[in-house]
């Protein structure tokens, strides 16, 4: 599954499968004169899985917010499908599914109608077609959401709101799937699923980047592990990370145990 | 000099204008008819005539655009606006006053308040946050502005400034009619052509964003928006209480929708009924219009908020199961 490296180096038309998703190159960044994130390399291939863990503070979601473009580096680059990432637009290509969501907590909306704005990057100022509405339906029958397309959003709770998100990403057919501890507040149980799912769509071609607390599901289901703690502690295939001692290093004397999946 | 900008100016606006007054006039016949066939003494009038068309736009145009704002917590800032579009009224009597342009004041008031709104928006993008204190100080700087330019200008002024605080039915003239059926226009084609867009920023500004929606634009694009809706609604309902109607029908449906779509024909329906009534109320009663307009809107969103509360009580029973994540259901096309 995982992409060799020796690719050639990125420009050229960025639906070539060789130009890496993401290139994170040399990249500070702070918010203010003290670096969340220091000097950091990344390079994420098509149909890798890849999951970045850290202790909180580590600047997990910083560095997946410059690997999206929503923060420009202090120094370095960040190139997103080629392009440099807070310039890409091509939203069709990128499925994000939030960490406890950014979303408005009391607009009145329907689970459906989430799911519908994973077409908007391919409709535009347009209407969702026949097939468009499909896909949606779809993707909420996927994440087992069917029952509740009509149901206001409002009204779930925090684990079947996350499962809409997470359907609302589906919809997107995007190439590469970010997620940002998708799984909280999502029952043990649909969290086993959940992670069967990006299995399944990673053995598809997408490409999957997680940002995880959850150890344990990370070593069971991604290819390749990034530690972070402010810099790469560790970047390398699961096994090897499994085995290393990274992850004491990174999260220091107060260590989370692998298997304690809550 | 100043008077051949004037007679230009008015020439272009009433070349512009002429299919507009031709369709007031249309409108007016067919309210000549439905009071001659009703009886109603309220449709007799011919500057009720126009009232009512401006209200009616109201009751579409506020909502629809306040149900952005209102789930963005940003309620306040058609306050905010409004009291900047009272200092571009007071800028066109000012400058009719002085150098004789002949421009009606809610051009000038278009224009100043959609400058106040690109600003709020600059500021907010710059700090990172709409906060209440830059949206207050412009608020008094309008208003300030205003008082300023009307009391300096105090005698040689023919035209009162209650209408435009207060909004009055009797002082809609045909000009003032036809500026907002361009807004209507304007605010309505925009919303059709942004409308996915507009939703998403509103809903998940970060999603938005990731999906290669430029926020800030959009974010500019609706508060000027905003700025359109808060002067085309001032001559009915006035500047103090032009931002309720951007807010309480929204809030009254809020409470009782599920999706989005009908939320947003609930709120308009909830604003058009409180702009008829109110009128109608304040017709009969001789009371001013805006007042009245927007406590029937607060009437109605009471009611709105009983109804929402039985709505959950009685519709609490149904529980849908919940399906398990399917993960071999991924059917998207191979890469």
């Amino acid at each position: 599954m995982s992409a060799d490296s020796d690719a050639e180096p990125t420009s050229g038309s960025p639906s070539s499968v060789r130009t890496p998703l993401i290139e994170i190159d040399n990249v500070d960044f702070g918010y203010t004169a003290t670096p969340v994130v220091r000097d950091i390399s990344l390079r994420i291939d098509a149909g890798e899985y890849v999951a970045v863990v850290g202790p909180n503070g580590s600047g997990k979601s910083t560095l997946m917010e410059l690997m999206l473009g929503l923060l420009e580096p202090d120094q370095g680059t960040a190139q997103l499908f080629g392009e440099p990432a807070h310039k890409f637009d091509d939203g069709s290509r990128i499925g994000y599914v939030a960490q406890h969501a950014s979303a408005s907590k009391e607009m009145p909306i329907t689970v459906r109608e989430v799911v519908k704005m994973g077409r908007f990057p391919h409709v535009g100022f347009g209407r969702l077609s026949d097939s468009d509405w499909d896909i949606v339906d779809r993707a909420l029958d996927t994440v087992g959401m069917s029952a509740f397309a009509d149901r206001r959003v409002t009204q779930l709770s925090g684990g079947q709101r996350q499962r809409a998100f997470i359907a609302r990403a589906l919809a997107g057919e995007a190439d590469l799937l970010v997620l940002d501890e998708p799984t909280v507040g999502v029952d043990a149980e649909s969290v086993e699923a959940f992670y069967k799912l990006l299995e399944s769509l990673n053995d598809e071609g997408i490409t999957i980047l997680l940002i995880e607390h959850d150890l344990a599901a990370v070593t069971d289901h991604a290819d390749r592990v990034v530690c972070l703690n402010g810099e790469v502690y560790f970047d390398g295939p699961t096994e090897e990370f499994v085995d290393s001692d990274a992850l004491a290093r990174t999260f220091g004397a107060v260590t989370t145990t692998p298997g304690d999946a809550t | 000099m100043s008077e051949a900008v004037a007679f230009l100016l008015q020439g272009g606006f009433d070349a512009v204008f002429s299919p507009l007054y031709w369709l007031l006039d249309l409108w007016s016949v067919l309210m000549s008819w439905l009071a001659g066939a009703t009886g109603l003494k309220l449709l007799q009038y011919e500057f009720m005539h126009r009232a009512i068309l401006v209200g009616l736009c109201i009751g579409v145009m506020a909502p629809l655009i306040g149900t952005f704002l209102v789930h963005r917590q940003l309620a306040l800032i058609g306050d905010a606006l409004a009291h900047t579009a009272f200092a571009g009224v007071a800028v066109g009597l000012f400058l009719n006053a002085v150098i004789d342009l002949g421009v009606s004041p809610y051009l000038t008031a278009v224009i100043v308040a959609m400058l106040a709104a690109l600003l709020i928006e600059l500021i907010s993008e710059a700090t990172d946050a709409y906060n209440d204190v830059s949206m207050a100080i412009v608020l008094s700087t309008g208003f300030a502005l205003g008082t300023t330019l009307i009391s300096i200008n105090a005698g040689g002024l023919t035209v009162s400034v209650e209408q435009y605080l207060f909004g009055n039915l009797s002082t809609v003239t045909t000009q003032a009619a036809a500026i907002l059926l361009v807004l209507f226009a304007i605010i309505i084609a925009v919303v059709a052509v942004t409308r996915n867009q507009l939703l998403y920023v509103t809903f998940d500004e970060t999603a938005a964003a990731v999906s290669g929606l430029s926020v800030s634009w959009y974010n500019r694009i609706m508060v000027m928006l905003t700025a359109l809706v808060v002067v085309g609604a001032m001559q009915i309902m006035g500047v103090i209480l032009v931002a309720a109607m951007l807010v309480v029908p929204v809030a009254g449906a809020t409470q009782v929708s599920r999706s989005f779509s009908e939320a947003l024909l609930v709120s308009v329906v909830l604003a058009e009924l409180s702009v008829i009534l109110g009128i109608a109320v304040a017709f009969y009663a001789g009371a001013t219009a805006g007042g009245v307009v927007v406590l029937v809107a607060v009437a109605i969103y009471a009611l709105a908020v009983i109804a929402g509360k039985l709505q959950t009580v009685i519709g609490e029973t149904a529980r849908p199961k919940m399906d398990s994540i399917d993960a071999e259901a991924t059917e998207q096309p191979g890469d």
